[in-house]
C-alpha cells in the first residue's frame, strides 16, 4: 500500500489552505461589523419593537449552535430554492449573521456603557438623536469596544473550522483531507492546531493590552 | 420557491430526536461538572502553585483558547489513538468538552478569586488556616459567586458547542437531526426542528442557573 508522508508539500498545501480560513473571518468579520453595528444602535432606540426585534435576534444567534446556523444555510437554501449552491455563499451567510448577532450584543453593551450625562448633555445641546450618536456617543463607545471586538476575531476565526464539517475546504478540512492521504493524525492535528494558535493567539495578546490600556485609561480619568 | 414544507415526518421522529437531545444534555451537564472542577483546580495551581505548574497550566489555558473546538476533537478521537488511547466517541466528546470548558472556566474562576479582597485571606491565614483551607472555605464561595454569570454563559456556550461533536459521530442531538435528514430528505425541516430544540434546551438552562443562582447565593445573603 502507498501512503504519504506528511512532508513539505503536505505541509504547504495545509498553510495555503490557511488564506481560506482567513478570508472567511475577514468578509464575515467586515459584513458582520456592518450588520453588528446597526443591531447594536436598533438595540438602543428609544422605539420598543425595534429593540425587541433586534433581542429576539441575538437571542436567536446567540442560543444555537452555530453549526445548525451553517447547515440551515447550507441545506436550507438548497431545498427552499432547489439549488445546490456551492458552500461559499452558505458560509458567509451564516457567519455574518453569527457575527452581527455577537458584536451587536458587544457593542450594545459599550453604547449603554457611556454615563447617562453625556446623552443628556447631547440632547440638551438639542442634538437629534443621528447627530447625538454620530459625535457623542459612538466615538467614545469606540474606544471602549476595540478589546472585545478584537477578542472576538479570535472566537470568529476559530469559530470557521466548523465550515469543514460541510465540506468548505479552510485549514481544518485541509487537515482532514491530509490525514487521508497520509494516515498521520498524530502529526497533521497537532500542526493543525498551531496553525490556528498563530493565527489566534497575537489577537488574544492584542486583545489583553488594550483592555489593560483602557482600564488604566478609565481609571486615570476617574481619578482626574 | 415552490418547496412544501412536511413537518409531520419530524412529529414522527420526534422521539429519536428526543433522545438524542437527551444525551447533549447529559454530556453537557457531566462536562460541566468535570470542567468546573478542573478549573476550581487550575485557577488554585496558576495563583499559587509552584512556578512551573504555573507555566504549564497557563500554556494549557492558552493553548485551548486559542485553538478550535473541532480541531481539539480531533486530536482526542483520530491522534490519540496513535499512541494508544483509545476512547469510543461519546467518551472522546465527553473528554474534549471537560478538557475546553476547563480552560476557559479556569481564567473565570481566577478572576472571581481575585475579586475577593485580600484582607479575607489574610485574615484566614492569620486565623492559622492553611492555604488551602484559607481557599476552601474561605475564598471559594464568594469568589464562584462573583463570576456566576460569566460561568454560566460559558456553560450555555459549551451546550450549544457540543454539537460540534456530530463530527467525531457522537450520538447526540445534532448527529442524529443529521442521520434522519439524510433518510428522509427534509433537510430544512429536520434542522428547523433541531435549533428549536437547542433554543429551548438553551433557554431552559438559563433558567436553570438562574434558579441555581438564587437557591445557593442570593438567599444567603439574606439569611
Amino acid at each position: 500500500m502507498m501512503t504519504r508522508d506528511f512532508g513539505l508539500s503536505e505541509l504547504l498545501f495545509v498553510l495555503g489552505a490557511m488564506r481560506w480560513t482567513i478570508l472567511l473571518s475577514l468578509i464575515a468579520f467586515a459584513c458582520g461589523c456592518v450588520i453588528g453595528l446597526l443591531v447594536a444602535v436598533l438595540r438602543t432606540v428609544p422605539f420598543a419593537p425595534l429593540r425587541w426585534l433586534m433581542t429576539g435576534y441575538i437571542q436567536l444567534f446567540q442560543g444555537t449552535p452555530v453549526l445548525m446556523q451553517l447547515f440551515i444555510a447550507f441545506y436550507g437554501i438548497a431545498v427552499l430554492f432547489g439549488v445546490q449552491l456551492s458552500p461559499w455563499p452558505a458560509v458567509t451567510i451564516a457567519f455574518t449573521l453569527y457575527a452581527a448577532a455577537f458584536l451587536g450584543e458587544i457593542w450594545r453593551g459599550c453604547i449603554q456603557a457611556i454615563p447617562r450625562g453625556q446623552w443628556e448633555a447631547g440632547r440638551s445641546l438639542a442634538l437629534n438623536y443621528a447627530d447625538l450618536l454620530r459625535f457623542i456617543i459612538l466615538p467614545q463607545a469606540f474606544r471602549i469596544a476595540i478589546a472585545p471586538t478584537v477578542g472576538f476575531m479570535v472566537q470568529l476565526i476559530k469559530g470557521t473550522s466548523i465550515a469543514a464539517i460541510i465540506g468548505f475546504i479552510e485549514l481544518t478540512r485541509a487537515g482532514q483531507l491530509m490525514v487521508n492521504v497520509t494516515f498521520q493524525p498524530m502529526i497533521v492535528y497537532p500542526v493543525i492546531a498551531c496553525c490556528y494558535f498563530a493565527l489566534c493567539w497575537p489577537l488574544s495578546v492584542l486583545s489583553q493590552r488594550l483592555e489593560k490600556r483602557i482600564d488604566a485609561g478609565l481609571t486615570q480619568n476617574a481619578s482626574v | 420557491m415552490s418547496y412544501v414544507f412536511q413537518f409531520g415526518v419530524v412529529t414522527d421522529n420526534l422521539p429519536r430526536l428526543l433522545s438524542g437531545a437527551l444525551l447533549t444534555i447529559e454530556l453537557s451537564a457531566l462536562a460541566m461538572v468535570g470542567g468546573l472542577s478542573v478549573a476550581i483546580c487550575c485557577a488554585f495551581l496558576k495563583l499559587w502553585g509552584p512556578r512551573p505548574v504555573r507555566w504549564i497550566i497557563h500554556g494549557y489555558v492558552e493553548a485551548i483558547r486559542n485553538t478550535p473546538f473541532l480541531v481539539q476533537l480531533f486530536i482526542i478521537f483520530f491522534s490519540l489513538p496513535a499512541i494508544g488511547v483509545r476512547l469510543d466517541a461519546n467518551h472522546a466528546a465527553l473528554l474534549g468538552m471537560v478538557v475546553n470548558l476547563g480552560a476557559y472556566a479556569t481564567e473565570i474562576v481566577r478572576a472571581g478569586i481575585e475579586s475577593v479582597p485580600r484582607g479575607q485571606t489574610e485574615a484566614g491565614r492569620a486565623l492559622g488556616l492553611s492555604r488551602l483551607q484559607v481557599f476552601r472555605f474561605i475564598i471559594l464561595f464568594p469568589a464562584i459567586k462573583a463570576v456566576f454569570p460569566a460561568l454560566a454563559s460559558q456553560f450555555i456556550l459549551l451546550m450549544l458547542g457540543s454539537s460540534i461533536v456530530s463530527a467525531i459521530s457522537a450520538q447526540e442531538l445534532t448527529a442524529i437531526t443529521n442521520t434522519l435528514q439524510s433518510t428522509t430528505f427534509r433537510a430544512f425541516e429536520f434542522y428547523f426542528a433541531a435549533t428549536l430544540i437547542y433554543l429551548l434546551m438553551a433557554l431552559g438552562f438559563r433558567g436553570a442557573f438562574a434558579a441555581f443562582y438564587w437557591l445557593v447565593f442570593a438567599r444567603e445573603r439574606r439569611g
